[in-house]
């Protein structure tokens, strides 16, 4: 079943690819290059053949779930179905292979279409202006924060404080942390939403602004957000909201309509680009009219039937990506909101929202949810009852592998104990939504009746579970020629494996 | 068309089974004050019709494949192997998340250990992450790094490292009680004597960049020695095509390798995604950014990988964590360890090698016209900086060689404006001899 390292089917001298010949007059390098500026050694790069390579990286394709393959519900990353046709767009040859510096007269397409996915998204949140530089949801949160500096150091104003609820994605403190703020955690109220006294004690002179993510972590909508901005900015304080969870609210409400300064959106996840196993994603950034000026450099900018860069920008905080951001991954998006248009996007978040809530409404008797409510696009459950017999939400999670579906995302938020926060997405038909249910309430069943086999879960993926600590306590982060002994001795220690003489697993 | 397989009965059945009257109970915690009823965003179309609408957008572009390109300037266009694409459209490739279910992404995470290994092994480093957002941040990243560990306040960046990722450098660091300093060029390197005077016990990192923006090599093992003697960290940005040919960042002393590695195996897509790359020396693992995957044991002892070390990271130190970073490129990081198995140590070997014959021989022709000569006198790997006599202009010749289909190099006055007639000019495996011919009988007629 075990898939060898690329570097262990190495053959010297083996090849996987042909270059073209030079057609110049050969040279020696030591005429261009002076000695010392050389490479000694080569690197030691595996040396397959192509079949070698189609071999390995399909094998080990194989040990992933995807969503292509299965049932993803992990929450607040929005795993629904990625259309075909968006990759399709992404490879035509005219957006593919375009300089990022080609002259503007030859790259007028490009331009439309990030100009008017700009205009798409802000149609959609209410913000006034979006810069699609950041290259992921964390980089988005990055740009936000520097703008809401920038803000503050044009008003002459000293603020080091970030508001930041104890719901909140790691991300956020992160972010806060090295963009030079100090976090302030804001404890959740008793219905697990914002605190409105909580959030008066905590608002001194010198808070910058909060990051609020809506719907929370819960899946809750903050209820009270118009209060919350008012608060804010009645102390010139700033409203960032973390669009991570923007799936619940296509064509429901608008966070530019809440008094929302700042947003940043994943377009991995509500506008349903690939993740890739871990990126490439986007993390486009909104704001209200009174922050444009602050926006990152270059901006597209119309002028009569052309498009160009304005480099220009007094306020601006400067750039965050090499060039305009993951274009790639923004050609997707923008295929997917022509696809789904006005309708289609209004009906995937009510889809989204109905299938969580026949999901919440199917685990809840079993499975109690702490906050409850009607959910938004996920929600959060709690396995303690389980802890006596032993059995943890991780548990729970490794013996859902077995059952054929990916783990929800498990003690997230920090605020519930023993949590599993499930995300199925508008892209899930009931029925599948049913056997999910059904595994989850028969693991249930195993942990009082075996919760043995719960505990050593999984059992029919290629490892079983992995010895985290010894991974942290002895970090192996590379392969070396030397391990191969080493390697033998541990994958023997389980018992003998048998010969594997076949080609195939 | 909206992907949602559940009918309008099922709809209403599963409606039923919350025990809510409509789908507007569900929302009802929303405020009716903000419900929209509708957006400005036009009806929604069949793929066939987006296909034709995309389509005629791309129309509008001039694609590189049709015209001869002599632009990098830090975005570089290489051969993509078949089986790199074949590969990486898998599904089980393409639609999982980052790997937090071990068990179920033993795929991923195995791809990630031999991703960090090969880059590893491309810049010599001990160490290295699971990639970073574009080689920009990465340069971010990696000043971050040294701020951290040295606890110093001051750094170095040489003024030909590229703009781009010294105006990124600049917002990472804007706001905090950072000093960022310039060190000047002299004929087209970093001034090594200026570099001297400017590091003293204050500097936690010094950052350069090889080959460098004017395409020339840098004096990077002196560089590092000069870094080093004060104790800061020497941070080389690298190009990894190069490095098949040139000496790898760990063999000249650098503590961090950063690079914009998109040109492993995936499209330039008018400049992203990108994919940075991040290794170091094995004393700063346990202050690296990013993901990192490791290899260890399941209960039977079977071999397995993890991401590890996550006590550095978001999801569990939060505001403690070494940094924000989540999602970060995996997909490209996949393609690259693919061509790099592909290409093996022989092939980056003559990769590297076509690359430096193509372009000094473009090099060697183009200086033969008698209003065009060499900005610096530097070694180069396969972009240079060419210098136009008066009253031959940079914009002027660019215009009269885009009407032969030649896309000529990067106007270097728009960056630095103290060389206004100079250009950029990069040649890679892609430029065939005609391709050269063409430019210089186009070159040849406007003077």
């Amino acid at each position: 079943m075990a898939e060898p390292l690329i570097f262990e089917r190495s053959v010297s001298g083996r090849r996987g690819y042909r270059l073209p010949s030079s057609g110049v007059p050969a040279m020696s390098q030591a005429e261009a290059i002076p000695d010392d500026q050389l490479r000694a050694e080569p690197p030691r790069l595996p040396e397959v053949a192509e079949i070698d390579a189609i071999r390995h990286y399909t094998r080990l394709s194989q040990l992933n779930f995807s969503v292509d393959t299965h049932f993803y519900p992990l929450g607040s990353c929005t795993m629904k179905y990625n259309p075909k046709l968006n990759d399709r767009i992404a490879a035509l040859p005219n957006f593919a292979s375009l300089h990022p510096l080609q002259p503007t007269s030859q790259v007028q397409g490009i331009l439309q279409l990030l100009y008017e996915l700009e205009q798409l998204l802000s149609a959609i949140t209410g913000m006034a202006a979006f810069t699609l530089q950041p290259a992921a949801g964390a980089q988005g949160e990055l740009t936000g924060l520097k703008i809401i500096a920038a803000y503050h150091r044009r008003k002459r104003s000293i603020r080091s404080t970030m508001l930041i609820p104890d719901s909140a994605h790691g991300t956020n403190p992160a972010s806060a942390a090295i963009s030079g703020f100090t976090v302030e955690k804001l404890r959740s109220g008793p219905d697990g939403l914002v605190d409105l006294n909580e959030l008066k004690s905590k608002l001194t002179p010198d808070v910058a602004a909060l990051m609020l993510t809506n719907p929370n972590t819960l899946g809750l909508f903050e209820r009270d957000i118009k209060a919350i901005a008012a608060l804010l900015h009645e102390r010139d304080a700033l409203l960032y909201m973390d669009g991570a969870n923007m799936n619940a609210l296509l064509g429901i409400a608008r966070p530019g309509e809440m008094g929302v300064d700042i947003l940043q959106l994943n377009l991995h996840k509500t506008f349903s680009t690939p993740h890739g196993g871990g990126g490439p994603g986007a993390g486009p950034v909104g704001v209200g009219k009174k922050l444009e000026a602050f926006l990152p450099v270059p901006r597209i900018r119309k002028m009569g039937k052309r498009f160009a860069w304005d480099e220009r920008g007094r306020s601006t905080i400067g750039r965050v990506h090499g060039f305009y951001g993951n274009v790639g991954v923004l050609i997707r998006a923008y295929a997917y909101i022509r696809t789904l248009g006005c309708e289609g996007l209004m009906r995937a978040s009510e889809a989204a929202i109905i299938n969580a809530n026949y999901l919440k409404a199917k685990l809840e008797p079993t499975f109690p949810v702490p906050f409850d409510d009607h959910c938004l696009h996920e929600f959060v459950v709690t396995v303690k009852a389980l802890k006596a017999h032993g059995v943890t939400a991780m548990d729970v999670a490794k013996r859902l592998l077995d059952y054929g579906f990916y783990a929800p995302t498990v003690y997230f938020p920090l605020i519930v104990e023993e949590a599993l926060m499930i995300e199925p997405t508008e892209t899930e038909s009931k029925e599948t939504l049913d056997r999910f249910a059904e595994a989850l309430l028969s693991i249930a069943q195993e942990a009082t009746t075996n919760p043995e086999l719960v505990r050593g879960a999984p059992h029919r993926m290629a490892v079983s579970r992995l010895d985290e600590v010894r991974a942290a306590r002895e970090p192996n982060l590379r392969w070396v020629p030397e391990q191969r002994q080493s390697v033998v001795s541990a994958t023997t220690h389980g018992g003998p494996p048998p010969p594997n003489l076949a080609d195939s697993p | 068309m909206d992907y949602i397989p559940n009918t309008d009965v099922q709809l209403q059945e599963m409606l039923h089974a919350i025990g809510a009257d409509s789908f507007e109970e569900l929302v009802s915690p929303v405020p009716s004050e903000f419900h929209v009823r509708s957006l400005d965003v036009p009806a929604g179309l069949a793929e066939a019709e987006v296909v034709e609408l995309c389509e005629g957008l791309a129309a509008r572009n001039g694609s590189l494949r049709k015209m001869t390109s002599f632009l990098g300037a830090g975005a570089y266009d290489h051969v993509i192997p078949t089986a790199v694409d074949a590969l990486a459209s898998r599904g089980e490739w393409l639609t999982p998340y980052t790997p937090y279910q071990a068990e179920a992404s033993q795929g991923t995470l195995q791809t990630i250990y031999e991703f960090q290994t090969m880059v590893c092994e491309l810049f010599q480093m001990d160490v290295a992450n699971a990639s970073l957002y574009d080689g920009a941040s990465a340069v971010a990243e990696a000043a971050l790094l040294a701020l951290r560990v040295t606890e110093r306040p001051r750094v170095l960046v040489s003024e030909a490292l590229h703009p781009h990722a010294r105006q990124t450098l600049a917002t990472y660091l804007s706001g905090a009680k950072t000093i960022l300093q310039e060190i000047p060029t002299v004929n087209g390197v970093t001034d090594l004597e200026a570099l001297g005077k400017a590091v003293r016990d204050d500097v936690a990192c010094v950052i350069m960049q090889q080959p460098n923006v004017f395409g020339c090599l840098e004096p990077m093992a002196q560089a590092g020695e000069l870094a080093h003697r004060f104790g800061s960290l020497f941070v080389a940005s690298a190009y990894p095509i190069s490095v098949g040919l040139l000496r790898p960042p760990g063999a000249y002393g650098a503590d961090i390798a950063v690079a914009e590695g998109r040109c492993l195996g995936s499209p330039i897509t008018y400049g992203g995604p990108g994919l940075g790359l991040f290794a170091a020396t094995s004393a700063l693992v346990r202050r690296l950014p990013g993901r990192l995957a490791g290899c260890t044991v399941d209960r039977t002892g079977r071999r397995g990988y993890t991401l590890t070390l996550q006590t550095r990271e978001q999801h569990i130190r939060r505001e403690k964590a070494t940094s924000n970073i989540c999602t970060n490129e995996g997909w490209l990081a996949l393609r690259a360890a693919i061509f790099l198995s592909l290409l093996g140590p022989q092939g980056m070997k003559e990769l590297a090698t076509l690359n430096l014959e193509k372009a000094h021989d473009a090099h060697k022709r183009l200086c033969e016209i008698p209003w065009i000569k060499p900005a610096f006198d530097q070694p180069f790997f396969n972009e240079f900086t060419l210098q136009y006599d008066p009253p031959a202009d940079v914009d002027r010749v660019n215009r009269r060689l885009a009407k032969a289909g030649i896309v000529g190099g990067w106007p270097l006055a728009d960056w630095y404006p103290t060389v206004p007639q100079a250009s950029l000019w990069c040649v890679t495996e892609l430029i065939g001899r005609d391709g050269i011919d063409r430019l210089l009988h186009a070159l040849n007629g406007s003077a």
